[in-house]
């Protein structure tokens, strides 16, 4: 396989990669949007998030990757006939960052009965799909707005309730799938349906480098990477590393982050001026903003955090009118509103 | 388009240069969208290309119909149940590595097909999951994706154009001015190992940056295009580092033919001056100011490179480069809608095939009976088995098929309707309504929006009518078009409606249904001939609606007068729209008349069908 990209060395593109490490301290703000033009290092960003993130504790052989500390009852009933599960000990394992590839067909998805066993030896086994490869970690859809409607309906489903079930030859199997799902696309060729927008917690735009100095650098790197792949990648790896760390403290540091009623009350005006449908909106941005306090290692969310924050979180939930140019205008507007300019 | 025989032997230079850089670093280089009807010069050119790769290259045929499963691969069903264990069958993606690949009529490529060829020169994987398969084959190859396409609508999808490095066009090229490679096989092979060792200089990756923003190219994909190529080009002639002539090559095969805009004359260090209103907007190309005083204090050689370099891209920029630009800024037909898998509502009736996927027949889906069968198949055995366990008292049959196993149809057939607005930008209307108008369609949009509904954009003013948006689900596009319809001149209301029934019938033809919107103060002036003259042109506004009555087609007048107009009226009724008024129209009796016209629509239950 190829060497990844480092993520420390994407230029520029300061939203996308907020959103995505932000997605990566806490992964329960649900999905990353990336709408941009063509050649913007979308996919590069999100393959670059696989070889960034911290590995991750798993029960040893389990076909689920669970977390040995989490809730392990569905573990338990689907793993316990794998010799190779033990529950006392522990592996690491990379956070898996799924790539769904196009023409994937449904059953390679949601998982099947494993066809080999099936002939050779007449049992139901489950094979698990790529839901199951992306549990607690991030599944990547790239060009979401192409992708058919009944697996789009499908992949947020699972991706809201954290579960994927399968019924097949009087199986039923259910397994935990809790992932985050990032789709890209580009918006010229056709718009996600409204009703899907909004499920996603974080949604940026990408745009190509206006100013010569960053198109010099995008393409320097890149064609120092492609040069000489491995030589590049140990020259970021200081600064993944250090990235990593960041993201490793944050986590720790998240649930301690203090809401003060002033933040809460600054969120709740911000959604109101916008008219954000229902507390989606307000409870992410809050969700978001303390993630990225925890990332930048302050105790309490402050007005600069929601601000930063405030136009990933909002601008795919203005719904009222559709059509006026430009959402982030809106959000622009009413940022200054709220805080000044 | 000029086809004098220098022009020509110009296009072969070119084409052979291109094909012999193509040949030094295909890893970097990707392939070409050739542009040109099948023939003597394409397959020339083809050859010339084999005889500059290796000897004994594979040569692949991609077929326009080939199904996800022979492209990326799958099961092979037979063998399978036959040897009792998973015989995989490889797809032609994952066969091609290290060959050509040849994509034939590539203009009609499949937009999904066309993103996992996409995928697949990106990573250099084939990854299938499919049928229980889960294979990741590493796969690099030369895509020649042969473009038979006229006009600028009709033209390989963008997603796979964007990754191949050359877009030739050999449509005027005859063969008679076919010009020998510079190079043969060896010297090819020899550039190709000389390749690590040029350097490239800071100076040079600033020219091709710089010259990239001046033309309004700014994905970053060109420029690394256009670095290999000029390394490749100094390669070939043993040089160690890029020089003008590798620079200008570059500038003309691959920054040229991607060229958004002009240039400005005197380029020295080009700032596009914002994002929005540069690249995308081929229909207004304002040339940039070059800053003056802040180019003294870069290099200098950078400054004289890109001069070089641009010198070169403005030679190499076809003459009616701003005609095309303009032209393919506002129909981005293919781009637009055939880009769009969500064009191709599964769940029809009619259509071209696409596959299938997991479901009950009924309720307008139809079984897929091969795809069942080869669902139950591999389970047979086993459900056999179980029911001598069961020992069922019903007797055996033949094959047991489950609710799981169905598989129904999904056909690429759109049922969606398209709104066509006709949008009368004249004096008359302009200078007191068109704002109200442009209100109106919105709230329209907002609608078709909810839909999923395609929209055309069709303004008529002076002394003729203009499709200013080819059918689009685009909501961005469709906003911008609406947002720079200019204003003012005669009503030339005949050349409207005529337009509109055009469109109309190219949408009929690919099987949807029109709606027409047509927003007009009735003050028609101009004729069909585009003459002024109020009676005639009256008369021919009324021919014009009777033509799209007869065209079975329904439609919505909204009569955007201050005070309605009676010939408004009389072309509501010639053309058998319905009728309302501007000044009486708010937000919700518009969206009120739009679900009229969706109610009587024959398709309804269609569309509630697909919800």
């Amino acid at each position: 396989m190829a060497v990844a990209y480092p993520f420390s060395a994407i230029v520029d593109q300061d939203e996308m990669k907020r959103a995505l490490l932000i997605a990566a301290v806490d992964p329960s703000i649900g999905g990353v949007l990336i709408f941009g033009d063509r050649g913007t290092g979308k996919s590069t960003a999100v393959r670059a998030l696989a070889s960034l993130l911290p590995p991750m504790r798993v029960v040893k052989g389990c076909r689920f990757q669970c977390d040995p500390s989490g809730d392990r009852s569905q573990c338990l009933t689907l793993c316990k006939s794998d010799h190779a599960h033990n529950t006392s000990s522990t592996d690491m394992m990379p956070v898996p960052v799924v790539d769904l590839p196009l023409g994937a067909t449904e059953d390679r998805i949601v998982g099947a009965l494993d066809l080999e066993r099936a002939l050779t030896r007449g049992e139901k086994a489950f094979e698990p799909g790529l839901l199951a490869r992306a549990h607690r970690g991030f599944l990547y859809i790239d060009e979401i707005n192409l992708l058919e409607d009944h697996l789009v309906d499908l992949l947020l489903d699972v991706a809201a309730s954290g579960e994927n079930v399968v019924e097949r030859e009087g199986l039923s199997i259910r397994h935990p799938a809790r992932f985050v799902l990032v789709g890209s696309g580009n918006p010229e060729e056709g718009e996600l349906r409204p009703q899907l927008l909004d499920r996603f917690g974080l949604a940026v735009d990408v745009k190509t480098p206006t100013e010569i100095a960053s198109l010099m650098e995008v393409v320097r790197r890149r064609d120092a990477f492609e040069r000489n792949p491995t030589g590049f990648v140990a020259r970021w790896r200081p600064d993944d590393e250090k990235l990593r760390d960041t993201i490793v403290a944050a986590r720790a540091r998240l649930p301690d982050i203090e809401l003060t009623d002033r933040a809460l009350e600054t969120a709740t005006r911000l959604c109101m001026t916008l008219g954000s449908d229902g507390v989606r909106g307000e409870l992410v941005l809050v969700r978001a903003a303390r993630a990225l306090a925890a990332f930048e290692g302050e105790v309490s969310i402050n007005d600069s955090h929601l601000r930063r924050i405030a136009p990933s979180a909002l601008r795919h939930r203005l719904r009222r009118n559709p059509l006026e140019g430009g959402s982030d205008a809106r959000v622009e507007r009413a940022i200054k509103e709220q805080f000044g300019s | 388009m000029t086809t004098d025989p220098s022009t020509r032997a110009v296009q072969w230079v070119d084409a052979t240069l291109a094909a012999t850089l193509l040949a030094v670093d295909p890893a970097s280089l990707h392939g070409v969208a050739l542009r040109a009807p099948a023939g003597p010069a394409r397959d020339m050119w083809v050859s010339q290309l084999r005889d500059l790769l290796p000897a004994g290259l594979a040569v692949h045929r991609l077929p326009l119909s080939i199904t996800d499963d022979r492209l990326l691969g799958g099961l092979d069903l037979t063998a399978t149940l036959r040897s009792g264990r998973r015989v995989v069958q490889s797809g032609l993606l994952a066969s091609a590595n290290r060959g050509l690949v040849i994509v034939p009529m590539a203009e009609r490529l499949a937009p999904p097909t066309a993103r996992q060829i996409a995928a697949v020169i990106d990573t250099g994987v084939v990854r299938t999951e499919r049928e229980g398969l889960s294979l990741k084959t590493p796969s690099q190859f030369i895509t020649v994706a042969c473009d038979e396409g006229i006009g600028e609508d009709e033209q390989l999808c963008d997603a796979l154009r964007d990754r191949l490095a050359f877009h030739l066009d050999l449509s005027a090229a005859g063969p008679n001015s076919l010009i020998e490679p510079e190079f043969d096989r060896n010297e090819v092979a020899l550039a190709r190992e000389r390749l690590p060792l040029v350097e490239v200089s800071d100076a040079a990756i600033e020219a091709l940056c710089a010259a990239a923003l001046a033309l309004g190219i700014r994905s970053p994909r060109a420029v690394m295009f256009a670095i290999a190529v000029a390394r490749s080009s100094a390669a070939l002639d043993a040089s160690p580092t890029v020089r003008d002539t590798d620079l200008a090559a570059a500038g003309r095969l691959v920054l040229a033919p991607r060229a958004t805009r002009l240039p400005a004359p005197a380029a020295d260090q080009d700032e596009p001056d914002s994002a929005e209103d540069t690249a995308d907007d081929g229909q207004d190309p304002t040339p940039p100011t070059p800053p003056e005083d802040q180019s003294d204090d870069s290099k200098p050689d950078s400054a004289t490179l890109e001069d070089v370099l641009l010198n070169a891209v403005t030679a190499a920029l076809p003459d009616d480069l701003l005609a095309k630009l303009d032209q393919a800024a506002k129909s981005n037909v293919r781009h637009g809608a055939a880009g769009n898998s969500g064009t191709t509502r599964p769940a029809a009736l009619r259509g071209r095939p696409i596959g299938h996927r997991q479901g009950t027949p009924g309720s307008g889906h139809r079984l897929d009976i091969i795809a069942t069968l080869r669902q139950a198949a591999p389970w047979q055995p086993m459900r056999r088995a179980e029911r001598q366990r069961q020992k069922s008292s019903t007797s055996a049959p033949l094959i047991e098929l489950r609710r799981d196993d169905m598989r129904i149809k999904r056909f690429a057939q759109s049922v969606s309707q398209t709104t066509v607005f006709v949008v009368d930008a004249s004096g008359s209307a302009a200078f007191q309504r068109l704002g109200e108008a442009k209100g109106a369609v919105e709230l329209l949009l907002a609608d078709c929006y909810i839909r999923r509904d395609r929209v055309a954009l069709i303004a008529f003013r002076g002394d003729k009518a203009e499709l200013l948006l080819s059918p689009t689900r685009s909501l961005t596009r469709a906003r911008r078009a609406l947002a720079s319809l200019p204003g003012g001149g005669g009503t030339p209301l005949a050349a409207g409606l005529t337009l509109a029934s055009d469109v109309a019938e190219t949408i009929a033809r690919q099987d949807e249904t029109a709606v027409i919107v047509l927003l007009t103060d009735g003050g028609a002036n101009i004729a069909s001939d585009g003459l002024p003259g109020r009676p005639r042109a009256e008369a021919d506004a009324l021919a014009s609606a009777q033509r799209l009555k007869a065209a079975g087609l329904r439609s919505l007048l909204i009569d955007t007068a201050t005070r309605p107009q009676p010939l408004a009226k009389r072309v509501a009724e010639a053309m058998n729209a319905m009728y309302i008024t501007l000044p009486n129209a708010d937000a919700s009796s518009i969206s009120t008349a739009a679900r009229v016209l969706d109610d009587r629509q024959p398709h309804s239950n269609a569309r509630a069908g697909r919800r």
